[in-house]
C-alpha cells in the first residue's frame, strides 16, 4: 500500500491562541509516515512531541494545518479506532484483572464476550504474558503492566500504533528487554509506530527513521533515517553503527533548527 | 479488646457510683457532678439483668423483645432511608459530573448543608404524618422518619461520589476512554464508577450513621410510635420507678446503629475484594 | 466532551463562578413562593418564603434567646470537648494499653446515635439543669477532636521520627517538636466536622425534655400550636447558628496557619 499511514501538512498547534499567555507549541510541522515505519520524535522538555503525538490521536485539534492517518482525517481516524495508544503510566484499570483489561478496547467495539476473550488471550500470548491473564494489575511489576498495556493498544489489531514514553517509568534493564519485546511484537503485527521519547539509544534501536525537533515552538530539525537492519537485538547496540547513529542524532539536538522539508522517504 | 474496653467502662460507671456524692454536687463551684444514688445510676448489674424481665407488671414475654422489636422497626426505617439518600445521592452526583452548570450551581450548597443543622427540619417532616394528602395517598407518620433518614444521608453521598466521579480517575485514564471515542455513557460505567468506589465507601459510611440518626431524631422529637426513640423517650419517663428501664432502650439504638455500619463494612468488603490492598495505595 | 482540556476553558473573572448558585438559590426561593401560591400548599406542609421571613423580621427577640440557650450549650460543649479530646490523646499517645483499649471503643462509638444517652443524663440531674446538653455535646466533641488529633500525633512521617531519633530526643522533645505541630491541622479538620455536630447534639438534646427554652424544643412548641412558619423560621435560625460556629473554626483554622498549614487536606473521623 503505498498511502502514508500519517500525513501531517503545514500544521501549527498555537494554546490559548489570540489570548494572553498564548504559547506556540508546534510551527509548520510536516511529516509522511509510512505503513510498517518505526519513527520516533525527540527532543528536549518541552519542544511538542507528545503535543504532535496528541494531535495525531485526534486528542487536539491542529490550529492550521490538516492531520490525515490512514488517509482519512484524524477524527474520523479515532472515531473508526485505526489506531491504539500507549502511554508513560500503563494505566491499567485496578478494579480489572488483566484479560479484561485488554478487553476493554473490544467491549467499546460492541464484541461478543467469547470473541473478546479468545482476543485477550491471543494478545497476552504475543506479549507473553497468558498466565497472568487473570490475576489484578497491582500483582505484576511495572515492566509487566506495560506489556499488558501493549496487548490492549493492540487488541483490536489497529494499523498504527502511538505511544508516549511507555517505558519512561522502568528500570534501564528492564527498559532494554522491553524494547526488544516491543520490537518483536510490531514486527509480528506489522503495526506501523510513532513513539515518543526522551532517549537517545532508545530512538536509535528502535526506529527506522528518528525526527528530532527544536525546543518550544517546536519544530523538525533533522530527521535521522536509521539503517540497522530489520532483525534488531541485543547485539545491536554493541554494533559501532548503533554507535554513530547515536551520536548523529545528539549532535542533531544540539544543533540550531535546520527544516528540511523535502526529506526523501527510504524505505525501511 | 473491644470487650475490654466495655469493661473498663463499666467499671468507672461503678467506680463513680463508689465514690460519687449521692445527690449530686458541685466541683469547681459548677454542679456538674451527677447523682450517684442508685435511681439516677443504676448499677451495671441491674441494667442487665432488666432484659430478663417484662415490660410492664402483668406483661408476658421479656423486655428484650419489646425492644428489639423497636429496633427492627428503626432499622427498616433507617435502611429505607439510606437506599434513597444513597440513590438519590448518586444520581444527583451524575448530573452534577455530566453538567459543569449544575455542578457550579448544586456544589456549593451541599457542602454548606453538612455544616448546617439540617435536623432541625426533622419535627416539621413528621408533622406532615396523617395531614398530607397527595392524590389519594396519605403520608404515613413512618415516611417521615425514613425521608428525613434519607434527606441526611444524601448528602455526604452527593459529595463524595461526586469527587470520584471527577477526580479518582486520572486524566490518563480519561485521555485513554477518549482514544477509543467512547462516549459519557460507556465513560461513566466503565471508568468512572468503577474509579469512585474507593471515595463512596466512606461516604456510605456517613449515610449509614446519618440514616439512623434522622430515623430517631424524627422518633424522638414527635415521639413516633413502634421505634426505639419512642421507647427511649418512654422508659425515661419511668426511670424514678424504674430506672433500668431506659438502658434497655439505648443499648438497643446502639445495636441499632452498629448494625447499620455493619452492613456497609459488608459492602465495604464486596466492592474492594479485587483492589490492591489498601497499603499499596499512594 | 474532551479529557484533555487545550487552554480552551476560559480564564473567567471571579464571578463567572458565583453566578450559577445564586442564580440557583434566588430561582429555588422565587419556585418555592411561586409553587405555594399555585399549587395552594397548606401551611403545615411547606409555607411560602415570605411568611417565613416575615415571623423571622417579628420575632427577633424570641428567636434570639432560643439561639443563645442553644448557642451557649454547643459553644461551652464544644470547648470542653476540645480540651478533653485533646487531652486524652496526648494520654493515648503516651500509653499504648490506653491507646489499644479506647480506639476499638472510639470506632464502634462513631457508628451510634450517642445523643440517646441525653435520656440518661437527665436522670443524673436536676430537672432544671442544662449540664445533660452541655454533658452531651462535650462527649460527641470530644470523640471527634480526639480520634483525629490522636491520629495526628500517631501519624508523623517516618523519616521525621527517624531525625528526631538520631539526635537522641527524648520522647517528650520528639512529641513537642514533631507530634503537636503535626497534628495541629488534624486539630482544625476535627474541629470543623464538630462544631456543626456541637450545634445539631445541643438541638438534639432538647427533645429529651427538661428546660424548654432552646431552639429545638421552640420548633417543636411552635408546631404543636400549628405555628409553622414560625417554626421554620427558628430553624433558619438554626441554620444560621450551626453556619456562624462553622465559619468560626474556619476563621481560626486561617488565623492559625495562614496559606500552608491550613491547606493540607486531611480526612476527617
Amino acid at each position: 500500500m503505498s498511502e502514508a499511514a500519517v500525513e501531517v501538512r503545514g500544521m501549527t498547534k498555537t494554546f490559548n491562541a489570540g489570548r494572553p499567555g498564548s504559547v506556540d507549541a508546534l510551527v509548520d510541522i510536516d511529516l509522511t509516515i509510512r505503513p510498517g515505519e518505526f519513527v520516533s520524535l525527540i527532543g528536549p522538555s518541552g519542544c511538542g512531541k507528545s503535543t504532535q503525538l496528541r494531535l495525531i490521536a485526534n486528542l487536539l485539534e491542529p490550529t492550521t494545518g490538516e492531520v490525515l492517518v490512514n488517509g482519512k482525517s484524524a477524527r474520523q481516524a479515532r472515531l473508526d479506532q485505526d489506531y491504539g495508544m500507549a502511554f508513560q503510566q500503563a494505566g491499567l484499570f485496578e478494579w480489572r484483572n488483566v484479560a479484561k483489561n485488554v478487553e476493554l478496547p473490544l467491549e467499546l467495539k460492541g464484541w461478543d464476550k467469547q470473541r473478546r476473550r479468545r482476543r485477550a488471550l491471543e494478545m497476552l500470548e504475543l506479549v507473553k504474558l497468558p498466565e497472568f491473564a487473570d490475576h489484578l494489575p497491582w500483582q505484576l511489576s511495572g515492566g509487566m503492566q506495560q506489556r499488558v498495556a501493549i496487548a490492549r493498544a493492540l487488541a483490536a489489531h489497529p494499523p498504527l500504533l502511538l505511544m508516549d514514553e511507555p517505558f519512561g517509568a522502568l528500570d534501564e534493564m528492564t527498559r532494554e528487554h522491553m524494547q526488544s519485546e516491543l520490537l518483536r511484537v510490531c514486527g509480528e503485527t506489522e503495526t506501523t509506530v510513532v513513539f515518543v521519547t526522551h532517549s537517545i539509544p532508545e530512538a536509535v534501536f528502535l526506529s527506522t527513521r528518528v525526527v528530532v525537533m527544536s525546543p518550544r515552538p517546536g519544530r523538525i530539525t533533522t530527521v535521522v533515517p536509521v539503517d540497522l537492519g530489520a532483525r534488531r537485538g541485543v547485539d545491536t547496540r554493541e554494533d559501532p553503527a548503533f554507535f554513530i547513529k547515536v551520536t548523529e542524532v545528539r549532535e542533531a539536538l544540539r544543533g540550531m533548527p535546520v527544516t528540511d522539508l523535502d526529506e526523501p522517504v527510504r524505505e525501511p | 479488646m473491644f470487650v475490654l474496653a466495655l469493661v473498663s467502662v463499666a467499671a468507672l460507671w461503678e467506680l463513680y457510683k463508689l465514690i460519687g456524692p449521692q445527690d449530686g454536687g458541685k466541683l469547681f463551684g459548677l454542679t456538674i457532678l451527677p447523682r450517684a444514688n442508685d435511681i439516677a445510676m443504676p448499677h451495671v448489674w441491674e441494667m442487665l439483668s432488666r432484659y430478663a424481665r417484662p415490660e410492664r407488671r402483668g406483661a408476658s414475654g421479656s423486655i428484650l423483645l419489646v425492644v428489639l422489636g423497636g429496633a427492627w422497626f428503626s432499622l427498616r426505617l433507617a435502611f429505607t432511608g439510606f437506599v434513597l439518600g444513597t440513590l438519590t445521592g448518586i444520581g444527583l452526583a451524575v448530573l452534577m459530573a455530566r453538567y459543569r452548570v449544575v455542578e457550579r450551581g448544586l456544589l456549593p450548597y451541599l457542602v454548606i448543608s453538612q455544616t448546617v443543622p439540617l435536623i432541625a427540619l426533622a419535627p416539621l417532616v413528621v408533622s406532615w404524618g396523617g395531614k398530607l394528602h397527595i392524590g389519594g395517598f396519605e403520608w404515613p407518620r413512618w415516611l417521615s422518619a425514613a425521608v428525613l433518614g434519607a434527606f441526611l444521608a444524601f448528602f455526604p453521598v452527593a459529595v463524595g461520589t461526586l469527587k470520584g466521579l471527577t477526580s479518582a480517575p486520572g486524566p490518563a485514564s480519561l485521555e485513554l476512554m477518549d482514544s477509543y471515542a467512547a462516549s459519557w455513557r460507556h465513560t461513566l460505567f466503565k471508568l468512572r464508577f468503577p474509579a469512585a468506589v474507593p471515595f463512596m465507601i466512606p461516604a456510605l459510611k456517613l449515610a449509614a450513621t446519618a440514616s439512623v440518626i434522622g430515623v430517631v431524631v424524627a422518633e424522638i422529637s414527635t415521639g413516633l410510635a413502634g421505634g426505639v426513640g419512642r421507647l427511649i423517650i418512654e422508659y425515661a419517663r419511668e426511670a424514678t420507678s424504674d430506672p433500668a428501664k431506659v438502658f434497655t432502650a439505648v443499648f438497643a439504638a446502639a445495636a441499632l446503629g452498629l448494625v447499620m455500619a455493619g452492613l456497609v463494612a459488608l459492602i465495604d468488603l464486596a466492592a474492594m475484594r479485587n483492589r490492591p490492598p489498601r497499603e499499596l495505595l499512594g | 466532551m474532551r479529557a484533555v482540556s487545550v487552554g480552551g476553558r476560559r480564564a473567567g473573572r471571579w464571578y463567572g463562578a458565583l453566578w450559577p448558585p445564586v442564580a440557583f438559590g434566588a430561582g429555588s426561593i422565587v419556585l418555592w413562593e411561586l409553587a405555594v401560591k399555585v399549587f395552594d400548599f397548606q401551611p403545615y406542609f411547606l409555607p411560602p418564603p415570605s411568611a417565613i421571613w416575615q415571623q423571622f423580621k417579628e420575632n427577633p427577640q424570641l428567636i434570639w434567646h432560643a439561639t443563645k440557650v442553644s448557642g451557649l450549650n454547643a459553644l461551652i460543649g464544644l470547648l470542653a470537648g476540645a480540651v478533653l479530646g485533646i487531652a486524652v490523646a496526648f494520654l493515648l499517645a503516651r500509653f499504648r494499653l490506653l491507646n489499644d483499649l479506647v480506639t476499638p471503643l472510639a470506632v464502634a462509638l462513631n457508628a451510634v446515635p450517642i445523643f440517646v444517652l441525653v435520656a440518661v443524663f437527665n436522670n443524673m440531674f436536676s430537672i432544671t439543669s442544662e449540664v445533660p446538653r452541655r454533658l452531651m455535646v462535650t462527649l460527641v466533641v470530644g470523640f471527634i477532636v480526639l480520634v483525629n488529633v490522636a491520629r495526628g500525633l500517631r501519624e508523623v512521617a517516618p523519616t521525621q521520627l527517624e531525625l528526631m531519633r538520631s539526635y537522641a530526643a527524648t520522647e517528650f522533645a520528639i512529641l513537642r517538636k514533631a507530634r503537636v505541630p503535626n497534628a495541629v491541622p488534624y486539630l482544625f479538620t476535627a474541629l470543623k466536622i464538630a462544631a456543626p455536630a456541637a450545634v445539631i447534639t445541643a438541638f438534639v438534646s432538647e427533645y429529651f425534655g427538661g428546660s424548654q427554652n432552646g431552639l429545638g424544643s421552640r420548633i417543636v412548641a411552635s408546631i404543636a400550636i400549628s405555628k409553622n412558619a414560625t417554626a421554620w423560621a427558628y430553624v433558619l435560625g438554626a441554620c444560621l447558628l450551626g453556619l456562624t460556629f462553622y465559619l468560626i473554626t474556619v476563621g481560626l483554622e486561617r488565623a492559625a496557619s495562614p496559606g500552608g498549614v491550613a491547606a493540607r487536606r486531611r480526612d476527617g473521623a
